[in-house]
């Protein structure tokens, strides 16, 4: 079976009811109509690029320009993680803890599914590697960033209890530890409630795709069973990572809270 | 039953050329047992120079508790030892027992709490309480001096003398030296050996008769 093929006057049908949903919204004063037309030509213009991107890098498959691409969706993922955050720590530490966590967890568990598990030929072929990384990147994201976000806006609103645990002698961990808890339990509950619900409620979105593209539905579930478990795992290890640096980061080597060490939010 | 007090656990707590905020060059000497006030217009940095004692916001110059210099232990370590009682405790279990170490507390008693209080709700408690239980659970930390922001801001008069003569009787019987923040001149006439009022950037010494 081959996927059928679409053309942009198919898509430009889709654009106009997306066109029809802003002038509602703006009938309706919602005040998103623009924010809604700007993120849906970026959406186009930014899919439009990757597919040229995809398309060369998969004719080259050679290794240094895989690595170049994923090092930059690494970078671009660090960037979106500090962006996210209301109170984000100075000094780069924000983007520098989001960006490694993500290289330790995602970058890991991608070269080990690869290795390891989904095997081809040679391992970093960009069909598998490129989508894989994507896929992993996406979501270890949001999680290091509500990790994050949940740390540092916890932090400052209980400044005057974890100052309070601290005068009374208790370690810097045992103070922060409700918050850093709280903050790990954010990142990776919406993974968990991910992988509680598909199949039931929701048709992940790379099962949906491969269904579409002729794959029998076993194996692409299959496939989509791995995926949840090395998003899960890369999502878990990359919040649990980034929230014990930032948590550590927040006090100085006299364990006092520094809460100087986090940027107002922007106006 | 209180244990007696050991020449070894009562120093001297030591400020010397102490900086933070807008105060600069503070030297001070609080002797064992002996209750230093120190007064001030709000926003002088009464909170400022406390949080410094008990190392929790960076400063200039050297604190000591006799032989123990503040950089020679870990900062909880230092501050389990030199203990910041703050205007407004903060608690963060639902009941007032897991704020203390494990065993009953002393003392509920000569503050008012039968050992039914260790089972109360948090969020029940009223501010006068809040502040008693504060300095119940910052005595049950056993520390060897203590700094106390305004400790009887929010009680009656006669809870204010109970508290004033529990804290005075602790301080002589264990030797702590104590820094008390208190606006009252009554009450520092009550319970102070000294008595030191920030003017501007230094302390001003003011005679305690």
């Amino acid at each position: 079976m081959q996927l059928i093929d679409l053309a942009w006057w198919q898509l430009a049908l889709a654009a106009g009811l997306v066109l029809a949903l802003a002038v509602c919204t703006q009938l309706a004063r919602l005040d998103i109509g623009k924010t809604m037309l700007v993120a849906a030509v970026r959406t186009v213009v930014q899919l439009s690029l990757i597919g040229l991107v995809l398309e060369a890098l998969f004719s080259v498959a050679a290794l240094p320009w895989i690595a170049l691409m994923a090092l930059v969706m690494l970078l671009m993922a660090g960037r979106e993680v500090t962006a996210r955050q209301k109170r984000r720590l100075t000094g780069g530490w924000a983007f520098g803890i989001g960006t490694l966590s993500m290289f330790i967890s995602a970058f890991s568990v991608t070269v080990l599914t690869l290795v390891a598990i989904i095997g081809p030929e040679p391992w970093y072929a960009p069909q598998y590697a490129i989508p894989l990384l994507g896929m992993m990147l996406g979501n270890t994201m949001t999680g290091i960033a509500v990790g994050l976000d949940r740390l540092t806006d916890a932090v400052w609103r209980q400044r005057a209890l974890i100052e309070n645990r601290l005068m009374l002698g208790h370690r810097w961990q045992e103070a922060i530890g409700e918050a850093r808890r709280d903050a790990m339990r954010s990142g990776m509950i919406p993974i968990i409630n991910g992988m509680a619900a598909a199949g039931i409620v929701s048709l992940p979105g790379m099962m949906t795709g491969q269904i579409l593209a002729g794959a029998a539905p076993t194996l692409a579930v299959k496939y989509q069973i791995l995926i949840m478990f090395t998003i899960t795992v890369g999502t878990g290890f990359g919040t649990l990572a980034a929230v014990l640096a930032a948590s550590r980061r927040l006090f100085d080597e006299r364990e006092r809270l520094r809460l100087d060490r986090l940027l107002a939010p922007p106006k | 039953m209180k244990p007696a007090p050991h020449a070894d656990t009562s120093a001297a707590l030591r400020a010397q050329a102490l900086g933070v905020g807008a105060l600069s060059a503070i030297d001070f000497t609080i002797p064992p047992g002996h209750i230093l006030a120190l007064s001030g217009p709000s926003g002088s940095g009464k909170s400022r120079l406390l949080r410094a004692l008990a190392d929790l916001d960076p400063h200039d110059g050297s604190v000591a508790l006799g032989e123990l210099a503040q950089t020679g232990v870990t900062g909880h370590r230092w501050r389990q030892t030199v203990m910041m009682v703050p205007a407004d405790s903060q608690w963060w279990a639902d009941t007032v027992g897991e704020h203390f170490p494990a065993g009953a507390p002393d003392d509920l008693d000569t503050l008012g709490f039968g050992p039914e209080v260790m089972d109360w709700q948090v969020s029940r408690l009223s501010s006068g309480e809040k502040q008693r239980l504060a300095l119940l659970r910052a005595v049950a930390h056993q520390p060897r001096a203590l700094l106390l922001d305004e400790p009887t801001a929010n009680l009656d008069p006669d809870t204010t003398a109970t508290v004033e003569a529990w804290l005075t009787g602790l301080a002589r019987h264990h030797g702590w030296p104590v820094l008390w923040v208190a606006h009252d001149p009554a009450q520092i006439q009550r319970v102070a050996n000294a008595h030191l009022r920030i003017a501007g950037k230094q302390l001003e010494a003011v005679p305690c008769s």
